[in-house]
């Protein structure tokens, strides 16, 4: 009996060890192939050569544009959504259905966000192939994240808060702007960071609605936002499987998952100690 | 909802010193946030009217039978183009029928440790790690497959290219662990203590409790899992679209090249005319690809949402 046990235990011990060696497989391949790579120079300077040598510059400014414009989209509906839900509406049939909204648009895959990008802002909207439609895409990709990680937040603001308040006789929007969202912002930046953090490393929603093999120079900022774009891992696709010297580019797109990878880890890190941070002061408020 | 009740009693309270002014700002706001809760429905009805408008033109011209019932896909032959699915859909089934049959063993297994084996430090440990797994692109998953795991596959059963349906397999596994140990993680811990403690008490080992009482009565959230799973393994693109291989033919078996829905539109779509029929018919496969990933969402709620009544 005993000895049954112990193997039992065993085998579920010896499951979780394979996911930590898978994880700590595909970050030391990464870190010990990638660290070589990545230089300074490698950071801030132009692919050249046809991109066999040089950095990946363009395709770090386009990321960040492409970011920029899904956090202005998704964050500001996907905040209200959440206010919505959880302050506003009473439980219903219009509830329930946004709700099954929600969960399914996370599970919609994101290949079609690229068809459906492309359809609506590239093609009708006729935004063109630019950061604006990439970012628009990205923007409704991240949209079921953000109301979910929102709506998260602002349960966690005691219920006691809102009844200060109205008790008061403060109006419904007073008491959300003074006594709720006060308390739940961080929480919401945490869920909107996670979800950039996602975004930043989505490819296939930006294949046909913007994002370029080679586009070095990248316009200042108005005019940004209506022209194609390099991006991270866009630039690593390419890298990987599409340049016709693989073997020779092999480092670059080593370097290339290096730099995604420790930009997704670092947006994690900034989303967890704010969280934590935000923990501590609720405790002792 | 407890907000919404509570606003109807506050509002008898403070009916008379409110200004109309107010009381329109009040309603123009109210009325704000709920059209941007509306919206997720409106996204959701205007990908799928997306799809099936832009689609509906190659099911009229080459009817529903061309695509359903033809197995070869090859829209570009000059002589005799064929529009069939079916070859891409067994594919897409075959590398996430694979990658689940890896990773949801795996992925319970480590789940069960996670909430009964392991001692709490080593908790603190391991749910970070798999955050962290959960973190990392589906396109550096697929550099890895392309750079480590496709020579490793092609040594191994001596095949020119590692590039393959087991390859995909592997790493649509390894995209699917997170998610199938998170959610199984919480279905095993929110069983109640009380069933746990009466089966000890009948003098049940703790692996008898886990196998024979904890793990059935989390089964529901544990098919749910493997439901998500399966939905993401479906609809993910850039993984199979760098290791499979993209062999358009009807694969014979795992180490054959594979090519999927995803990976079909995502190399296809920036060659045809916007408008063409070949353009169309790809936006067929993201209909297809889209009702697949719903029918597969839609029954893992309905099994999640039995799961909270049994709970209730």
């Amino acid at each position: 009996m005993k000895v049954a046990e112990s193997i039992g235990f065993g085998l579920l011990g010896l499951a979780t060890v394979v996911v930590i060696g898978v994880l700590a497989l595909i970050l030391y391949d990464i870190v010990a192939k990638g660290g070589k790579a990545v230089t300074w120079a490698f950071i801030t300077q132009r692919p050249t050569k046809g991109m066999t040598a040089g950095g990946i510059w363009p395709a770090i400014v386009g990321t960040f544009w492409v970011s920029t414009v899904t956090v202005a989209v998704s964050v500001p509906l996907g905040m209200c959504a959440a206010i919505y839900l959880n302050e506003y509406a009473q439980q219903g049939r219009l509830v329930r259905l946004i709700r099954v909204a929600i969960r399914n648009l996370s599970g919609v895959p994101s290949i079609v966000y690229g068809l459906f990008g492309l359809g609506l802002f590239v093609l009708t909207l006729n935004l063109g192939l630019s950061v604006l439609s990439a970012g628009l895409t990205l923007g409704l990709l991240t949209l079921p994240w953000t109301i979910t990680a929102s709506e998260e937040a602002l349960k966690t603001v005691p219920f006691s808060y809102r009844e200060g308040a109205l008790a008061l006789g403060a109006t419904k929007w007073q008491t959300i702007r003074t006594n709720v969202l006060p308390y739940a912002v961080p929480g919401m930046l945490t869920g909107t960071i996670l979800g950039l953090a996602r975004a930043a490393g989505e490819t296939a929603p930006i294949l046909f609605t913007g994002a370029a093999f080679f586009w070095p120079y990248l316009a200042p900022f108005p005019k940004v936002l209506t022209t194609q774009f390099m991006a991270l891992p866009y630039h690593l696709f390419i890298m990987s499987t599409q340049h016709h010297e693989i073997a020779k580019v092999r480092p670059l797109a080593y370097g290339t998952a290096l730099v995604l990878v420790l930009l997704i880890f670092f947006l994690n890190l900034g989303a967890v100690v704010i969280r934590y941070r935000f923990r501590r002061k609720f405790r002792r408020a | 909802m407890r907000g919404g009740r509570l606003s109807g009693q506050a509002r008898d309270v403070r009916r008379k010193p409110l200004s109309s002014w107010r009381d329109l700002k009040e309603g123009g706001l109210r009325l704000f946030f709920a059209a941007t809760g509306v919206l997720a429905i409106l996204v959701l009805l205007g990908i799928f009217s997306l799809l099936f408008t832009e689609s509906l033109p190659a099911l009229k011209t080459l009817g529903v039978g061309e695509f359903f019932f033809r197995l070869r896909w090859d829209p570009t032959s000059p002589e005799q183009p064929s529009y069939g699915l079916l070859a891409m859909i067994v594919s897409t089934l075959m590398v996430s029928i694979g990658a689940l049959a890896l990773a949801v063993p795996v992925g319970v297994a480590c789940a069960a440790f996670l909430a009964e084996g392991a001692p709490p430090q080593l908790r603190e440990f391991l749910k970070p790690a798999v955050e962290i797994l959960a973190s990392i692109p589906s396109v550096v998953v697929g550099f890895l497959g392309v750079a480590l795991v496709g020579p490793f596959i092609a040594r191994l059963f001596r095949i020119p290219s590692g590039l393959c349906a087991l390859n995909g397999a592997l790493l649509l596994a390894v995209m699917a662990l997170p998610t199938i140990v998170s959610i199984c993680e919480d279905a095993i811990i929110s069983v109640p203590q009380e069933f746990k403690s009466a089966s000890l008490a009948l003098g049940a080992t703790k692996w008898q409790t886990l196998v024979h009482v904890t793990l059935p009565s989390a089964s529901s959230g544990i098919i749910a899992a493997v439901m998500l799973g399966m939905g993401r393994a479906i609809g993910e693109t850039m993984t199979v679209l760098m290791a499979t291989g993209n062999a358009a033919a009807l694969p014979h078996g795992f180490l054959d090249p594979v090519r999927t829905m995803t990976a079909t539109i995502a190399i296809e779509m920036g060659e045809t005319v916007q408008g063409s029929l070949h353009y169309q018919s790809l936006f067929v496969i993201g209909l297809v690809l889209f009702c697949m990933t719903f029918a597969v969402n839609v029954v893992s709620d309905l099994v999640l949402e039995r799961f909270q009544r049994v709970r209730r």
